[in-house]
């Protein structure tokens, strides 16, 4: 991470950048937090969020472990869990295939974090969902899981 | 104001879990309400979990995040007694931060 983008988000140099914050051109925030990927997070189809979330490579990995229901009876709560094995990761990204914006979730972790989550995802419908995980050498790994669902998430 | 977001860590000696739960709607905009309106768009854009004041978790959200998400996490190294804050940001410019003294 970019030191000097630190200090902007914490506000140190705040008075120094007031008068950019009033045009628009900062954004102040209460924590640091890096920027939401709107490219990737709307992307219409799997491919292009994947490539715009940088993983279009991805190799496939065992040592992603996705937990899931095989079946999912509500699309509009359906837990998952993802534990990475590979040495560094740095981040995990959820993807469901077939959502109308496939990219649900990208957790970056720091300090102690432990390469695992756990999260809760609307499907609209049976599909295959895809957690990436970028590793510290820069590399990015798959795994995939098939979930039916009996009842889709996205109409409420 | 957003509700309360609750947050619970557990130490387990060397490893800490940590269950997050945001209260929020989290509309994909593609909703209707009773009257058949479409429910405008809100979501949790970004979050962060913060040991101590210092990162732990940054995480970006889409809306095909479920109502009141629950979240669990593990971490290393957290003892009883520090302090774990969860801030989050909506796309409607709402925000919410909360903060809990490891038991």
């Amino acid at each position: 991470m970019n030191e000097l983008r630190r200090k902007l988000l914490q506000g140190s140099t705040a008075a120094l950048f007031a008068p950019w914050i009033g045009a628009g051109l900062l954004v102040p925030r209460r924590v640091i937090a890096a920027e939401w990927n709107r490219a990737a997070f709307t992307a219409r189809n799997v491919n292009e969020a994947l490539k715009a979330w940088g993983a279009a490579n991805a190799a496939e990995s065992r040592d992603i472990v996705i937990n899931a229901p095989e079946i999912a009876e509500n699309g509009a709560k359906v837990e998952i869990d993802i534990t990475s094995q590979i040495p560094a990761s740095r981040s995990i990204a959820i993807f469901v295939d077939r959502n109308p914006m496939p990219l649900c979730a990208a957790i970056t972790f720091s300090g102690g974090a432990l390469p695992y989550c756990r999260a809760q995802l609307k499907l609209a419908e049976s599909t295959r969902i895809r957690a990436v995980v970028k590793a510290g050498d820069g590399k990015t790994y798959v795994a995939f899981r098939e979930i039916k669902v009996t009842l889709g998430g996205c109409g409420g | 104001m957003a509700d309360a977001i609750k947050i619970r860590a557990q130490v387990q000696g060397e490893i800490t879990d940590i269950r997050i739960l945001m209260q929020h709607p989290m509309e994909t905009g593609q909703r209707k309400d009773e009257k058949g309106d479409a429910v405008p768009v809100n979501f949790i854009q970004t979050f962060s979990v913060l040991h101590n004041g210092k990162l732990l978790i940054d995480g970006q959200l889409n809306t095909s995040i479920s109502k009141n998400p629950l979240f669990a996490f593990k971490a290393r190294g957290i003892k009883a007694g520090d302090k774990l804050t969860v801030a989050w940001n909506d796309s409607a410019g709402d925000k919410r931060q909360d903060e809990i003294s490891v038991p």
